[in-house]
């Protein structure tokens, strides 16, 4: 196949259009570099009418919402899940791992739970404190003033509160807690848990003229139209298009990148959706934002004499250090919450409070922490609303069963008087736990696919047995009735499987050693000095936050860097 | 809110040259007015777009079946003074779609609505259409129930078909207008959220801590641009 080789030099090649590569596409273009930015699924913005779901009704939808065609329901707005038409991935036997790729221009930012937290010193030098995983080369204060200028940019909402490990920042101010979130205050209180407002990126305020402010539909998964929460197509890309020298190439795959006799990279090679042709396109630096296991995959499919074991990957160590954060949950019904007098209480586009980590390690039997997310309340019905509501009688004694005239008032009754809790934890990155290439699989665009290998080790399911046991004292606290049984041993403790919470990260990580490490702390390879990795791959360990806000802090940090680099002609 | 520039791109793979919409938004104090598009479906790409159609252009369920469902629907949703019945709100065609959608629906409910008329048949010699609302209710009497104790063991196919039934009726009703309207959902409108209502909260003996007060957003400069000092302290 006659490979078609664009004709356009650039300074630099970004792959991937979501909160790392978006990040930098912003600041290079705005730095005046010319730049090309390479999305593997079709164009989207918020605003666009014919893809709107912002604000439909379920009856809009003739399956009511329900996952058929997308994991998380007709009107979350990520196209492509779990599963990826075509894509494939496979797993080592006995081992399970769900890896979800968004196919649209911003990512999985368009669907994001927006949950915004900052990694805390301990986050970054996690090793002095327990001995376990790897200590981060850079620190909380190299990375703070980039969270600071992330937070002014972009626009998140919390309170600042003087916590050791999750430091203050630039808020915008938080929305009050709505009632199921007053009840979960009380009951985390009785147990000692401390409770703050939310951290998410959504405008409670206004903080530019290009962005409107919230108007709390609640529906931040379906991306905003007024672009009052962060995705980013609306927040990155469409100002980089607009102050900068931008050619954006959607429905582009990459599948490696190219590199000279000297080792260096020279551009990518993709492959057109459109027409189903490879394309090669050249710069003098390429930006890998494609997420931490896409990005992966391309360094190892990207050999070369220079490179016989994949780009960047001459100490074995691209795919390695695969880590998700852990995740468990449990579901409660609250008698007094029954009966409610029914108002707008949709909110924001999650939770309004939330548990930082309060625990002491030093004397849990698991070394790293968790934070508490809170859901509930009289959201808008959709599919598998009312499934089994007769069956909530016999937690109050009533008849279960039934129809007509009774069925109206259970549903009616019940509407709105559930609670839940997830947790999502820090696990131990391991060596082990990996993703590589499938030496007999490729997908339809021909390109070979990942093959993934991940345990759970104790770490993790202590944690989770934390994780619902904590839960279900804070049910009783609530005066609440606990859903289902509390998982077992046989269950992992609920532990759900790793991908699942959608953190994946580490596969690039950074550090000062070439032999332990994939790039340095400026997430630049160690093995070619032109390719910086901006999305979660350079993550030397998760903490027990949501890993966006720090992706995109260091893709700041990293792009800044390039900048530099490229003005002083080192790259 | 201000249209955004025509997009440059460049064309070598496919760039979608998107038509914006003309999505408006108006804020006056706690009021908020957003204009949105309409009728122009529920934002399907071309590929859902496709399922849709090949779904609605086959029918899975046959006249008697589907007037089988309309009855039960009714049973377990009939009108009320101030609501419609589930076929008011349409149930039977919901059923009809998610049966084709979710095909593990199909086998229960088509076994299902054998097995109500096998029943009919055996206690009145005729199909469960066409016995009279006394002899319908005798016989859903029997399976909308749980049996826990294994009192009715013929029952059990029917309690599990019916439970099947309450439950698509239920969501099908409820993701409709007059569902909504029943159960007096009030969401999905935009707003500027202050907090739960003052009568709530003393209903629940409820209160916002004090020292929380004066962090939370205050609507009425929902507007203003935000200004911090150099600590992070917000000044507008």
């Amino acid at each position: 196949m006659q490979i078609i080789e664009a004709a356009k030099q650039y300074d630099a090649i970004i792959v991937g259009s979501g909160a790392g590569g978006g990040m930098s596409a912003f600041t290079l273009a705005n730095a005046g570099m010319k730049i090309a930015v390479v999305e593997a699924g079709p164009y989207f913005d918020p605003k666009d009418p014919t893809t709107m779901t912002q604000m439909k009704w379920p009856w809009e939808s003739p399956r009511r919402g329900a996952s058929t065609n997308r994991a998380f329901g007709d009107f979350d707005m990520s196209w492509g899940d779990w599963e990826v038409d075509g894509e494939p991935y496979t797993k080592e036997e006995g081992t399970d791992f769900l890896w979800w790729r968004a196919r649209m221009l911003g990512g999985r930012t368009n669907h994001w739970g927006r949950i915004s937290l900052r990694f805390g010193p301990k986050d970054f030098k996690h090793k002095d404190v327990d001995g376990l995983g790897e200590n981060w080369p850079i620190s909380y204060d190299e990375v703070k003033p980039f969270y600071d200028r992330l937070d002014k940019l972009v626009g998140v909402f919390g309170t600042n509160e003087g916590l050791s490990n999750d430091p203050d920042g630039f808020f915008l101010p938080p929305p009050k807690p709505r009632l199921h979130e007053l009840y979960y205050m009380k009951g985390a209180k009785k147990s000692g848990i401390p409770v703050i407002p939310g951290r998410l990126s959504m405008l409670t305020k206004r903080i530019n003229k290009e962005r409107g402010v919230c108007f709390y539909c609640g529906q931040c998964n379906r991306s905003c139209n007024a672009y009052a929460d962060f995705s980013a197509g609306s927040v990155f890309i469409f100002p980089a298009q607009k102050n900068g020298q931008v050619d954006l190439y959607t429905n582009c795959m990459v599948k490696s990148v190219t590199t000279d006799s000297e080792g260096l990279a020279t551009g990518v090679s993709y492959i057109n959706k459109e027409d189903n042709r490879e394309y090669e396109m050249k710069s003098k630096i390429v930006v890998l934002g494609a997420s931490a296991c896409s990005s992966a995959r391309i360094l190892l499919n990207s050999k070369s004499s220079q490179h016989p074991n994949g780009l960047g990957n001459s100490s074995d160590h691209v795919g390695r250090y695969l880590h998700d954060s852990t995740g468990a949950g449990l579901g409660a019904f609250v008698p007094a919450l029954m009966d409610r007098k029914i108002y707008n209480e949709d909110g924001t586009g999650g939770m309004h409070v939330y548990s930082p980590w309060w625990g002491d390690n030093s004397k849990l039997d698991f070394p790293r922490g968790y934070h508490i997310e809170v859901w509930g309340g009289m959201g808008m019905p959709s599919y598998g609303f009312g499934f089994n509501v007769d069956a909530m009688n016999k937690y109050i004694g009533g008849d279960v069963g039934g129809y007509g005239t009774k069925l109206r008032d259970d549903v009616k009754r019940f509407f709105g008087a559930y609670v839940g809790m997830a947790g999502r934890g820090e696990s131990i990155a391991r060596y082990e736990n990996r993703c590589s290439i499938d030496p007999n699989v490729v997908d339809k665009y021909g390109i070979p696919v990942l093959k993934f290998d991940y345990k759970w080790s104790d770490y993790e399911r202590f944690q989770a047995k934390h994780m619902t046991e904590t839960f279900a004292e804070v049910i009783d606290n609530m005066g609440g009735i606990m859903m289902g049984d509390l998982p077992g041993k046989d269950k992992d403790y609920g532990l759900l499987a790793p991908g699942q919470i959608i953190h994946e990260v580490g596969t690039t990580r950074m550090g000062d050693d070439p032999n332990t490490s994939v790039t340095n702390k400026w997430q630049q390879l160690h093995d070619a000095k032109n390719v910086y990795v901006v999305d979660a791959g350079p993550f030397t360990s998760q903490a027990d936050k949501n890993c966006t806000w720090t992706i995109m802090a260091l893709s700041m940090r990293a792009s800044e860097h390039i900048v530099e680099e490229f003005k002083k002609k080192n790259i | 809110m201000k249209r955004r520039d025509t997009l440059k791109s460049l064309l070598v793979g496919g760039v979608a040259g998107a038509t914006l919409g003309t999505s408006g938004c108006k804020v006056d104090g706690d009021k908020v007015e957003i204009e949105l598009p309409k009728g122009l479906g529920y934002g399907r790409t071309p590929t859902e777009e496709e399922h849709d159609k090949s779904i609605n252009s086959e029918q899975f369920y046959n006249e008697h079946e589907l007037t089988t469902i309309a009855t039960l629907c009714d049973i377990i949703l009939p009108p009320t003074p101030t609501a419609g019945s589930a076929t008011d709100a349409e149930v039977p065609a919901f059923i009809e779609f998610i049966s084709k959608d979710l095909p593990s629906h199909q086998i229960p409910i088509r076994g299902g609505l054998m097995w109500i008329d096998g029943e009919s048949n055996k206690r009145f010699n005729k199909r469960f259409i066409s016995c009279s609302d006394t002899e319908q209710t005798a016989i859903v009497d029997d399976i909308a129930y749980p049996d826990p104790d294994g009192k009715k063991p013929e029952m059990g196919p029917g309690i599990e078909f019916f439970k099947r039934m309450r439950n698509l009726t239920l969501t099908g009703y409820y993701t409709t207008k007059i569902g909504m309207d029943d159960l007096g959902y009030v969401g999905n409108r935009p707003n500027a959220w202050d907090g739960v209502p003052q009568d709530v909260l003393d209903k629940h003996g409820m209160s916002y801590p004090k020292e929380w007060m004066a962090k939370f957003v205050d609507q009425s400069k929902r507007d203003v641009q935000a200004e911090w000092d150099e600590l992070g302290n917000l000044l507008t």
